[in-house]
Parts: C-alpha cells; structure tokens; sequence
C-alpha cells in the first residue's frame, strides 16, 4: 500500500503545479481584491477549449497556451466592466460570465468533448514533473515583481481601500479591471495546461474550479502562513499541491466506499484547518492559566509581606 | 510553528497509517500483512490465478451502475468472483473532473491487471495514462471520435471495449415513428448539448427523420433541474418528444413523462429502463446486458490471454423494439397490431 502511495506522489504533484497558476488567479481575486470570482468556472474551460481548437489546428502548443491565457484576459475583462461599471456585485459578475461562457466555450469548441490525442503538446517532449516546477516558479516570481511596481501596489490598496486609494488619485476601476482580467488569464492557462496534460478538453471540466481554488488559498494559509506577498504566493502553489495529495490520499483509504471519496477529501481538509485552531485555543487556555497562578501568586506574596514593597 | 507542524504531521501520519493498513485486498476484516499486498486478493490457496482489476467510473448513474454490476456478473459467471479470486478496485469520480484526472494517476500508478473504465470521461483519463495494460472501456458512445482507439475492427493497442450506440438503433426508431405515427410532423428532443453522446444520437435522429420529412426542434437543458421546463416548452410545438443517451436527461426523467402523459404526447426514449419507467416506446438494450458485454471482453483478455489490440469494440446487437402499453395508454397512443409486429420478442419486450 505504502508503495501504491508513493507512486502516486508525482500524479499529485503534476496535478497540484498545474492547478496552482488556477489557485495563483484565484489569490489574487479572493484575497487581494477581496471578492471569490467565480468566472473561474467558465475561464478554466474556456483556455482549455482555446487551446485545444488551436493545437488541433496545427497551431504550436506554447503559442496556443499563450492564445488561452488571452481568453481568460478578455473573459475577466468582462466580468470587471460589468462589476466597475455596470456596478453589478463583484459575486454576480462572476455569476452571470459563468453563465454566459457555457455558451460561449460551446461554440468556441464546438462540441462538448474535445480530445488531443496524437497532437502535439507542451509536454509531448517534456515530462510536466520537470516541465511545471520551473514555469509556475517562474510565473510566482513575475506575480511577485508586478505586485511590488507600482501598479501591483495600487491593485493591492484597491482590494484593502478602495476609498483611500481613489483620494489618492488611482482609477480603481482600471485597477479592478486589471486585476480580474489577469487572474482569469492564468485560471485560463491553468486550464490549456491541463487539457493538454490529460489529453482532452471537456466542457464540464472547469465546474467546481473555484472551489478547489477557494480550497488551495485558505489550505497553503493556514498552513504555511501569508504574512508577505512572497510567502502567500508560495503557500497557495503548497496548498494546490497539498489539496491534489490528500484526493490521492482518500482514494488510497479501502474503508469507505467508493462514493464516500469527497467527505472523506473534506474530512482530511477540516482536520488539517482545524487543528491549528485547536492548537491556538489550547495554548490560550493554558497561558490564561499560567496568568490566573501568577495572578493568585503575586497577590498572595503582597497580603503576606508587610508595606508597599513593590512586587 | 513547530507545535502547529507537529500536529499536522501526527495527523498525516495517521492518516497514511490509516490508508496502508485499510488497503489491499477488497474486505475490510483482512488481517493486517504489509509484505503480500501487491495485487493479491485476500486468501486464494485454492490453485488458479487470481486478478485485480481496476474500475474507473466517472458519476454514480443508474446506467453506468447497472454496467457496472452486469460487468461484474460476466466475469463472476466465468468464474472470477470478488473476494475469492479477484481483487476489485472501484473508484468513482461523483462527476469532478479533477479527481477523475488523480483516479487514472492512481490506477496507473497502482499493481493492477487490467483497468475498467465506464462512461467517455472516464476512458479518456484513464487510456491517456495507462499504456501498458489492457484497458475495457464501456459505457462510450463514439470511441473513435474520443480517440480511444483507432479503428473498431482492429483496435490495435491495448484498448478495447463495448460500445453503448448503434445508430441503426435510431434508424429504426426513427422509421417506426414516421410509419406509425402518420400525424407527427415535428420531433421534439430534450437534449444537454454538454454531452457527446447525446448531441451525436440526435445528430443521427436529425437525419433519419429528415428523410421521411419530419422536422427537430431541440429544447436544450444543462443540468437536472432545467428538464421539466424544456419539456414543457416542447409542448404544442412538437407532437413527439425523444431523448437521447443523455446522463442528465434520462435522470429526471419522470419530469419527462409527467408531461408527456399530461399533454397526451408520445414519448420515445434510447434505452430499456427508461420505457420501464413510462416513455413509450424504444430500439434499445438494458445497460446491464451492455455491461455484461464488456465483462466478457474482459474475461476473454483476463482468462484466455487473448490481446486488446485484437479484440473488435463490440456494440449492443440485440437489438429490438421494446414497448410500453401502459405508457401508450398514459399518452394517449393507440397501440396497433402493426406496432406489436415490429416487436421480435413480445414475451420480453412489450410491456404491460
């Protein structure tokens, strides 16, 4: 069994590198403009679509790749007009280009299973293990650099305060625009990057994407930590990685049944959020205590000596 | 930090524990023993090789649950029975892609001797990452167009399997429709536009009823919950409705057939169970004898060595009309002798 594990390890990791440039989008809507954007679900799908099309029309995979992430731009452009300015709630926004994209990646691939067998992909010479490490480390570093110009500042602010950064003179609109249209554009990379890992593109393949995403942030926080913008973007790649183990993980556990695979994913998730929670409520209690005794202590040492020595 | 780690890492270890001793081998009471866990099932000391299979299936569905089970079936008729001389490693990916993906990693990862994959998805994931074993796909409606294989006669590699369609089944339900039923000039289909099967079924509809001049119109739905209304919609503007191989469609169906029934409008359907459950009238298989079909094409490569690469994909044959009167007399139909004679097996397939 332990060699069944292990040798599921590099499925995992492959898995989890290729989901984090979606988890890396996801970040930076959910944490840094402060708002779960669920376009993800038809922006996954539509760099999967672009890509696949392209690639089996002959098109080079790495320019079909960058083609994708185009898609994505364009579908989170859209859904940061309708949030800036048709005002429509950032979480409906995403809702309704959701929606709309269904459509849109049907005719965008023409029809709903789309399969890449005998083309050439990014990874036809290169195995994604090697591949993946060094382009999503790469792509960290270049999140990482945008984030401190002066632009990635203000999209920042943009998410933390908005009414102050716009005192300042920033367009938050632009901002906002700016800053959904590029998560979208790695959610839809992630995508193209996974439909050619697998060998097909599907419609449906994209349902449940925020989710997962959502899922890889608040996992890599909570157990990493997110005190700098370095440290979040390397926890959330983590996180990716960790989430991808624990699904192989509870497809390894024989006592349950098949069915059970997702309560038993969410059961090993709540256990590992939950314990550090666990842990900071036991260390309170005691250091509460630790504090009464000394409380108690001090103030029976001051009955019992004489005079106003200070204690 | 470190007291945070620790912990994390207790729990994972447990958990790791926890999978190393609950594996190998299909019962759960199985004595612990971490050396012959490869690929053995529990206690065969009785002579004759014992096989572990891997199934991959990508939604919990009646049909794909019934394939399963006839599967299993053909191969405990030929003698591999779970528990005693097979292994079974049952994974369903409850319709999420992603753990789709992880189920084809694992079980190509995993001591296996031939892998099992059910519905398109599913062969697709799986046949992309298991090169060197046989793979039995079932449940697919078009192999080819998925690039399963590459030809059906020969497939050539190490994939084989049964396929779910025949489109002279459509042509012949399609050509019963016109004979029978002078008065239909437009069929309706509800149909989720999501899946190949079905948007190739009615693609094949569309044509045999183009010949004998009957228009489609399509009411398309995305998920359960839209069924009732596209029926509904087809209401006046269709005097028939159809439904293909269509997973979300044939799951609320009663939807279906309520209306049907209410509006006196005949209902034909692609598979058995769904005439069992009300529609009126179908050229179809039950999927547990599909399934069964696959198994055997299993047995042959588990038991008599045959290769993949040989062995044709296989597609229902028996095919036959199978009729609902109770259905008929719900909608409104008139059910003539003509009708009953286009049925080759009255015992089995009219039902009362």
């Amino acid at each position: 069994m332990a060699k069944a594990l292990l040798g599921s390890l590099p499925g995992a990791i492959e898995l989890g590198l290729i989901y984090a440039l979606m988890a890396l989008g996801v970040y930076i809507t959910f944490r840094i403009l402060n708002f779960p954007d669920l376009t993800v679900d038809g922006s996954f799908t539509t760099g999967a679509g672009i890509a696949s099309v392209l690639i089996i029309g002959g098109t080079h995979p790495w320019l079909a790749s960058v083609a994708a992430f185009f898609g994505g731009v364009a579908a989170g452009a859209c859904t940061g007009l309708l949030h800036t300015k048709g005002k429509v709630n950032g979480l409906l926004s995403g809702i309704l280009m959701m929606i709309a994209l269904y459509s849109i990646n049907m005719h965008i691939m023409g029809k709903p299973n789309l399969s890449l067998r005998g083309n050439e992909t990014v990874f036809s010479d290169v195995s994604p293990l090697i591949l993946m490490p060094i382009f999503v480390l790469a792509i960290k570093i270049l999140l990482d650099l945008f984030l401190h110009t002066d632009l990635g500042l203000a999209l920042r602010a943009t998410g933390d305060n908005p009414q102050m950064i716009r005192s300042l003179g920033a367009n938050t609109d632009m901002n906002k625009i700016l800053g959904i249209s590029l998560s979208n554009g790695l959610v839809a990379l992630s995508g193209a990057l996974i439909a050619q890992q697998s060998g097909f593109a599907d419609i449906s393949m994209g349902i449940g994407m925020i989710v997962i995403g959502l899922a890889s942030v608040i996992i890599g926080e909570a157990i990493f930590g997110a005190g700098t913008v370095v440290r979040a973007t390397l926890a959330v790649i983590f996180g990716s990685i960790i989430y991808r183990f624990v699904v192989a993980l509870a497809l390894q556990v024989r006592w349950f049944d098949a069915s059970d695979l997702k309560l038993i994913t969410a059961l090993i998730v709540i256990i590992a959020l939950v314990v550090p929670t666990l842990q900071r409520y036991v260390k309170q209690r005691k250091d509460a205590q630790a504090r009464s005794q000394e409380l108690l202590a001090a103030s029976g040492s001051r009955k019992n000596s004489r005079g106003g020595g200070d204690g | 930090m470190k007291k945070k780690r620790f912990w994390l890492m207790l729990a994972a270890s447990a958990l790791l524990v926890a999978a190393g001793c609950g594996g190998g081998g299909g019962g759960q009471q199985q004595p612990q023993q971490q050396q012959d866990q490869q690929g053995a099932a529990g206690g065969a000391e009785t002579g004759g090789e014992s096989y572990t299979i891997a199934i991959s299936q990508y939604v919990e569905h009646p049909s794909l649950d019934a394939t399963r089970e006839g599967i299993l079936a053909a191969l405990k008729d030929a003698g591999l029975e779970e528990g005693v001389n097979l292994t079974v490693d049952y994974n369903n990916a409850q319709a999420d892609s992603t753990n789709n993906l992880s189920i084809a990693q694992k079980i190509a990862a995993a001591d296996n001797d031939l892998v099992v994959a059910i519905a398109t998805p599913s062969a697709m994931a799986v046949v992309e990452q298991v090169t060197d074993r046989p793979v039995v796909f079932a449940a697919v409606t078009d192999p080819v167009d998925a690039k399963l294989v590459d030809n059906l006669e020969k497939p050539g590699a190490n994939v084989t399997g049964a396929s779910d369609t025949n489109p002279e089944a459509i042509k012949m339900l399609m050509d019963f429709i016109a004979e029978h039923f002078p008065n239909v000039k437009t069929v309706g289909i509800v149909i989720n536009e999501g899946e190949p099967n079905a948007v190739v079924m009615a693609k094949q509809a569309e044509e045999a009823l183009a010949t004998h001049g009957i228009e489609v119109i399509r009411a398309a739905v995305t998920n359960t919950s839209e069924v009732q209304q596209a029926a509904e919609s087809l209401v006046g503007r269709a005097d028939a409705i159809y439904i293909t191989l269509d997973n979300v469609v044939v799951s609320a169906v009663d939807a279906i057939i309520e209306v049907a029934n209410k509006n006196k409008i005949p209902f034909f359907s692609s598979d058995r169970d769904t005439v069992e459950k009300g529609a009126f009238a179908t050229v179809g298989f039950k999927y547990y004898d599909h399934g069964y079909q696959a198994g055997q094409i299993v047995v042959d490569i588990l038991k008599n060595g045959k290769n993949p690469g040989e062995i044709p994909v296989s597609f229902p044959d028996k095919l036959d009309f199978i009729l609902n009167l109770k259905a008929a007399e719900a909608q409104g139909i008139e059910v003539t002798d003509a009708m009953k004679n286009a049925v080759k097996d009255p015992e089995t397939n009219i039902i009362q």
